[in-house]
């Protein structure tokens, strides 16, 4: 059973001896409290069956010896004795409560509590390591290549001088092919216009919210095909266009590219 | 006379030394270096507390957070592709550092720079074909890198604002890659980009215009060449180092890279 806090069973005292010295200057208000705290149904303002079970469950309760009686009614109890001394604490409710219940605050209500911790790891060494050693590997890459490719260097400049084929450099010869087959203002501005502002609005455009692969099957092919378009054409641009920028097979005729 | 004369003894060689040894121990920079707690003066254990000063004491604070979830350090689902970009861009501002050290932007003397950079200059021709491949090698990662976030699904919410920056970047990307194009002023360069250029006059209303504006002039010349190096070795690296920024710290702020699926 919880142990009444000394301090409030001092303050509790207190007040009544208050409330019995305060009964000597007016006899009428101390006469008004004392009866209604010998007679809690006099309040008005708890239904009549809410006080017929309070009243039969403390009869339990004392019956059963106090073992389980709870804070509230022992505090009641305390305070109940006070009549006797005539008067009650200050600040306590019908029936002689001193404490009632505000609200009910339930878990997760006001903060959020992540339910499933994620798995995390150290970043050293766990993604340093795997990113040094890519940067080494991509470093050391290039350092080969360079050593036994090198760039090309043609003859200076000239402008009286065209070369045939004159090619864009390889990631717009895609575009060059375009224009071979549309009017310029459709293959050099239309097109690729289109596609970058497809390209920028793409999260604005798919609103499927999955990730899943078999969920964005419509989304991965168009993709796919749009990777494809210019992938093929960037290498007709590059290894099948010739003089004049005419068809040629590379096996046939050689290949004219430079990177 | 005698009395203004300094009595003091003169200072020995080894009180002289220890008194700079006692500064130097002393300096700010010195115990910066050996602040307590640094590897510098206990070594390096490995114990979770040293693993996450490693990160959070260093400039890489800024890039990576202590920790990351663990599905994101599996190389086989981003096959490091961003990464190696922007190391890729980094290994071009290195040699391409070292190449404006012997190039000048003029009509007259391009050409012959690269030349006498490519036959007279120690390590001259390994370093011009290393940002050459370098740069071929970024715009294609960068594109490999834009083709594995959409495959993934890593566009969507939240991070539909950061695609829109790695569109933004991988314009930059080619954007830097043509402009260095023409830079050596051979044959290749010239016609390269008066094909693409000849492109770009095709634009509705304002096509005369940007190309224009593009070639200081109505052909590709020397004043072509001038701008075209300060847009790529200036303004374009500086453009694209602004929304790296934004991109890398888009990336932490929508809660590190996506997945898994």
């Amino acid at each position: 059973m919880t142990e009444i806090p000394e301090h409030l069973l001092k303050r509790a005292q207190a007040a009544r001896e208050k409330a019995a010295a305060d009964e000597g200057a007016s006899d009428a208000p101390a006469a008004a409290a004392a009866a209604s705290a010998d007679e809690p149904a006099a309040d008005p303002r708890i239904p009549a069956h809410l006080l017929e079970r309070s009243k039969a469950r403390k009869a339990q309760a004392d019956s059963a010896g106090g073992g389980g009686v709870a804070v509230q009614e022992k505090v009641a109890s305390v305070v109940a004795a006070a009549p006797a001394g005539g008067g009650v604490p200050v600040g306590a409710g019908p029936g002689g409560h001193t404490q009632r219940l505000l609200t009910v605050v339930k878990s997760g209500s006001i903060q959020d509590v992540k339910a499933s911790p994620v798995d995390k790891v150290h970043t050293w060494p766990h993604l340093l390591a795997a990113e040094f050693v890519a940067a080494l590997a991509c470093i050391s890459f290039t350092f080969f290549f360079s050593i036994f490719v090198n760039a090309p260097l043609l003859q200076q400049a000239n402008i009286n001088k065209t070369p045939n084929p004159s090619k864009a450099p390889w990631y717009f010869l895609g575009l060059q092919e375009l224009l071979t087959m549309f009017h310029p203002m459709i293959a050099g501005v239309t097109i690729p216009g289109v596609g970058l502002i497809v390209l920028i609005l793409a999260p604005y455009i798919d609103k499927n919210p999955s990730n899943k692969p078999e969920d964005r099957k419509f989304a991965t092919s168009l993709m796919t095909v749009h990777l494809m378009f210019w992938a093929v054409l960037v290498i007709i641009g590059s290894f099948f266009r010739g003089p004049g920028f005419n068809f040629t097979l590379p096996w046939r005729d050689g290949i004219f590219f430079e990177l | 006379m005698a009395k203004i004369l300094d009595d003091t003894p003169k200072p020995t060689a080894k009180e002289r030394l220890n008194k700079t040894l006692d500064g130097v121990q002393g300096s700010q920079a010195w115990s910066s270096i050996f602040r307590p707690g640094s590897i510098f003066r206990k070594g390096y254990t490995d114990s979770p507390r040293n693993r996450s000063y490693v990160i959070m004491n260093s400039v890489l604070y800024h890039l990576h957070p202590v920790k990351v979830k663990r599905h994101a350090v599996k190389v086989s689902y981003t096959l490091c592709l961003g990464g190696l970009s922007f190391f890729l861009f980094i290994l071009l501002t290195v040699t391409g550092i070292f190449l404006m050290f012997f190039y000048r932007p003029t009509d007259v003397q391009a050409w012959n720079d690269i030349s006498n950079l490519q036959t007279s200059v120690t390590f001259g021709l390994l370093v011009r074909n290393m940002h050459r491949w370098g740069a071929h090698l970024m715009v294609l990662s960068v594109f490999l890198h834009m083709a594995r976030v959409f495959y993934h699904g890593a566009y969507k919410p939240p991070r539909e604002f950061n695609w829109v920056i790695g569109v933004v970047l991988l314009m930059l990307t080619l954007l830097l890659s043509f402009t260095g194009y023409l830079l050596p002023w051979d044959q290749l360069a010239l016609w390269a980009v008066t094909v693409g250029t000849n492109m770009m006059g095709y634009s509705p209303v304002i096509g005369t215009q940007v190309r224009f504006v593009l070639l200081g002039g109505k052909e590709i010349g020397g004043d072509t060449l001038l701008r075209w190096y300060v847009l790529h070795v200036l303004m374009l690296p500086f453009v694209i180092v602004i929304f790296m920024a934004i991109h890398f710290w888009r990336v932490r702020k929508d809660g590190g890279i996506s997945g898994p699926l």
